[in-house]
């Protein structure tokens, strides 16, 4: 899922069995009746051939290439943009908006965007993948730069000039001989124009934005601070019950028996029994939970689950041979490891850790009386998928089924699926009434998946000169995400081990990259501490890539590095590398607390990139987040499981970062205007870790190599 | 179910609910006040802090009868005749959030903080606000905005 090339993202979809969705020129026209006139842009791909050649319509589906946006400017001239995407604190309501503005020359503040509606947005595999900023954006570009078009045309007719001096401007047309102008709204009342996205829409370079590229404030901030904003969980509907789920003791239980009669007895409260699946209904939330815990349950257990002590050996023991790849190979690592001076070969792991996005998942679900449609809204980052998953759980044509994706209460990967739409969608079913399921906390720890945990092997060496002769990299279960080297070397082996993983596991920010990163850039360190070589100057003996060259350099400049000295019981470290088309250097400086030899991070520099940057305070504060996300996962966050039980399903339990965690922190943006944008969610978490741990060995001489490093206090350094 | 009185946001309540029914639940499920997040129903996270007779509470963890007689207020209640709390102003102009699910609990807390202490430390900050979890890690501009706010406080 890493880069979602063509053919991975139809190997995906593939697995997606839905009916057509058309979305021709019969609808285009439609959409002008539903939505009163004025004019359209329709973002298909002119040339159908093009995307039969390729075979994309693999699935009943047209991919997000062939389908991308609406834009509408209705009658009075409001502008309306549709998009699939959804908003889950990435900011992209904001950065999209931003470069709809630009092109259509109108102000930020009054574009609305509908996003994530299934019913109005055109079709999307999802937001994930860092891909909204390297394809949505443009494909908005284009298709704003094509209204301006069509209304720079229709004031030339209007007034009947050439359009040889006419201006888009601030939602308006002006002749500039005579200075008379036409807003938007004049041009599309009485209006019923549809125009489709030509292959050369005159879109602007990043070098001529004015209003992309430059730092723009979250569009509806004021909701957020004020509490307004509602996301799914705090929707509420007439009638309303608030559902909950009976979950099992422990993964793969089965149910024996259930004894529905006291919760039956509670007044308002109905249990509905489906499968294996038992839920009930009651007026409030408390009574819900009231409820199912009265409900008398027998399961039976599966014993002898693999828990955190075995973990890794089962990974390496439990590998999926059915789905391993081809290893990358170029040269022979073994042959040049045998003229290496300085010789690596270690093990790195990574703990199962959870994205514990702050609002659990949630759903309210309700179904129409009159034609049996239902509409769910839920915080997820796949509308178009849960609309599927629902469609296929409660066995229903999927045009029967809309979600909508009010702006959710983050995700980090963590909500491509919709189990509690399925729930509330069931549930409500049942009900005869809307009703709405919010999982607790430990619900959340439980039952969501989990960012896989992996074993990470590296054999490496390098010549006493610098030179990385040899490197051996394999991954079981974390994921193939980032898992090449950007440094040169010749002989290399690299594979990803697929393993059926114990734990429920999926998306994360940035997948495996973290993990890869940090196996690579610490057997890195390693080798330049064999070698008595400085780690960054070793790195970049090895580095032609220039992009990553560029923000290690940067990284280490705004750090200091090579100049400032350590404090006594400080260390610095430094890691770097390339994920989803961006390129992040870290630089950490890091303290072993006396007496309690504790770590805390004193300090993050980050260097990042992401070709033209369209929104600089937002992806400043992409990265800024992401450093704090990164140090969760690098010093503490891991899942504790036995025997099918989470065992630490409480944020008392489960640490996540918080204020005082919080280090002194410098972001760099490099900003390549010559460049084509990329997202900016997921790379800047890759480099924390490795970053810390390296600072730890400088600071202290011992040597982590598990993620998370340092829980509680750091064990004394190896004589 | 008990009838109680609340007084939220300056204005009279009545409601029926259980006595040992969590204020958060009564606020977003009774009154419609889902400004007052749930986060995990521990008192872990902040996501659900009121101010009761002008302390920080949380509120899944306070009960609808011990809230009788206080003075509650969300954070639907911090904004006064359109004009947003010098917190709220604060979170604004730096942006301190991305998801915003935590911004409520962390504005209020703040507020809180700056109601008892108008001039506080990083150390005071950090010591009040470090039970408020903002998963997207925005803690460097939460408590730049908690020293805007606590600036602004001192200008007037």
């Amino acid at each position: 899922m890493s880069d979602w090339p063509p053919e991975e993202l139809a190997r995906e979809l593939s697995q997606h069995e839905a009916p057509v969705l058309h979305w021709f020129d019969a609808n285009r026209r439609d959409f002008l009746k539903v939505v009163g006139g004025g004019l359209v842009v329709w973002l298909a791909a002119p040339d159908p051939s093009r995307a039969q050649e390729s075979g994309r319509f693999r699935g009943g589906h047209e991919l997000p290439k062939e389908l991308a946006a609406w834009i509408h400017i209705d009658r009075d001239g409001a502008v309306t943009v549709f998009t699939g995407k959804v908003e889950v604190g990435q900011n992209i309501r904001t950065s999209l908006a931003q470069q709809v503005a630009e092109e259509l020359r109108v102000p930020v503040a009054s574009i609305r965007m509908v996003m994530g509606d299934t019913d109005r947005t055109p079709w999307d595999a999802g937001t994930f993948g860092s891909r909204t900023t390297p394809t949505m954006g443009p494909q908005l570009r284009a298709a704003a730069a094509t209204a301006r078009e069509a209304l720079l045309d229709l004031a030339a007719a209007r007034w009947g000039v050439a359009r040889g001096t006419l201006v888009a401007e601030n939602g308006a047309i002006r002749d500039a001989e005579t200075n008379r102008t036409l807003s938007y709204g004049e041009l599309t009342r009485g209006q019923d124009l549809v125009r489709a996205v030509p292959a050369d829409a005159a879109v602007a370079p990043a070098s001529r934005w004015t209003v992309a590229g430059a730092a723009a404030p979250k569009v509806d901030g004021r909701d957020f601070v004020t509490g307004k904003h509602r996301y799914a969980s705090d929707m509420t509907r007439p009638e309303l019950l608030h559902g909950k789920v009976l979950r099992p003791p422990s993964f793969e239980a089965s149910l024996l028996s259930l004894d529905p009669g006291k919760a039956e007895a509670i007044p308002g409260v109905r249990v509905v029994r489906d499968a294996d699946f038992v839920g009930v209904v009651a007026p409030d939330p408390g009574t819900a939970a009231r409820a199912v815990a009265a409900l008398d349950a027998k399961w039976k257990e599966t014993p002898g689950q693999p828990s955190n002590a075995s973990l890794f050996e089962y990974l390496k023991r439990n590998e999926d041979l059915s789905e391993r790849s081809e290893p990358h190979v170029t040269g022979s690592p073994e042959s040049a490891l045998a003229l290496a001076d300085a010789k690596v070969s270690q093990t790195y792991t990574v703990q199962y850790i959870a994205h514990a996005p702050l609002e659990p998942r949630a759903a309210v679900a309700e179904w129409s009386a009159s034609d049996g449609k239902l509409t769910v809204w839920t915080g997820t980052q796949r509308p178009f998928a849960v609309k599927e998953e629902v469609a296929a759980a409660l066995r229903l044509p999927a045009e029967k089924v809309r979600v909508l994706v009010p702006d959710t209460g983050s995700a980090y990967g963590g909500k491509h699926t919709g189990d509690a739409a399925v729930e509330a969608a069931r549930l409500a079913k049942a009900a005869g009434r809307p009703v709405k399921v919010v999982w607790t906390r430990e619900e959340e720890f439980t039952w969501a998946y989990l960012r896989p945990a992996g074993v990470l092997e590296v054999r490496a060496g390098a010549r006493r000169d610098g030179a990385l002769l040899a490197w051996e990299f394999h991954n079981w279960n974390s994921g193939p995400a980032g898992i090449g080297t950007p440094y040169d070397v010749a002989a290399q082996t690299v594979q990803y081990h697929p393993v059926k993983s114990p734990l429920r596991q999926g998306s994360y920010r940035a997948l495996a990259s973290t993990a890869n990163h940090f196996a690579r850039e610490s057997a890195m360190d390693e080798l330049a501490h064999a070698i008595g070589m400085d780690p960054l100057a070793f790195r970049l003996k090895n580095l032609s890539a220039a992009r990553v060259r560029a923000v290690f350099e940067a990284a280490a400049e705004k750090f200091g590095w090579g100049k400032a000295r350590p404090e006594p019981g400080r260390g610095f470290g430094i890691a770097g590398g390339t994920e989803k088309a961006g390129y992040i250097a870290t630089c950490a400086d890091v303290e072993i607390e006396r007496p309690s030899r504790r770590v805390r991070v004193r300090r993050l520099v980050a260097a990042f990139e992401c070709g033209a940057v369209v929104n600089p305070d937002g992806v400043r504060n992409q990265v800024e987040g992401a450093l704090v996300q990164g140090i969760g996962g690098a010093l503490f966050e891991a899942i504790r499981f036995e025997n099918g039980r989470i065992v630490n399903p409480h944020f008392a339990q489960y640490r996540v970062p918080r204020l005082s965690d919080l280090p002194e922190i410098e972001v760099v943006i490099l900003d390549r205007k010559d460049l084509a944008p990329a997202g900016a969610g997921e790379c800047p978490i890759v480099a924390v870790a490795p970053a810390i741990a390296q600072a730890i060995f400088a600071a202290s001489g011992v040597r982590l190599r598990a993620l998370p490093l340092a829980p509680d206090a750091l064990p004394p350094a190896a004589s | 179910m008990t009838s109680v009185l609340l007084d939220v946001n300056g204005t009279p309540r009545r409601l029926d609910a259980p006595a040992d029914e969590p204020l958060l639940s009564a606020l977003r499920d009774r009154l419609d006040l889902t400004g007052t997040k749930y986060g995990c129903g521990e008192g872990q996270c902040g996501a659900c802090t009121v101010l009761m007779d002008g302390a920080a509470v949380r509120s899944c963890q306070t009960t609808v009868v011990e809230a009788v007689g206080k003075k509650i207020v969300t954070i639907e209640g911090l904004e006064q005749n359109g004009r947003l709390h010098p917190v709220q102003s604060a979170f604004l102009e730096v942006e301190a959030f991305q998801c915003g699910y935590c911004t409520p609990g962390m504005i209020v807390s703040a507020a809180a903080l700056l109601r008892s202490n108008p001039s506080p430390t990083t150390d005071d900050i950090v010591g009040a606000m470090s039970g408020n979890v903002c998963r997207c890690g925005t803690y460097s501009r939460i408590l730049d905005a908690v020293r805007r706010a606590a600036k602004a406080g001192s200008a007037r």
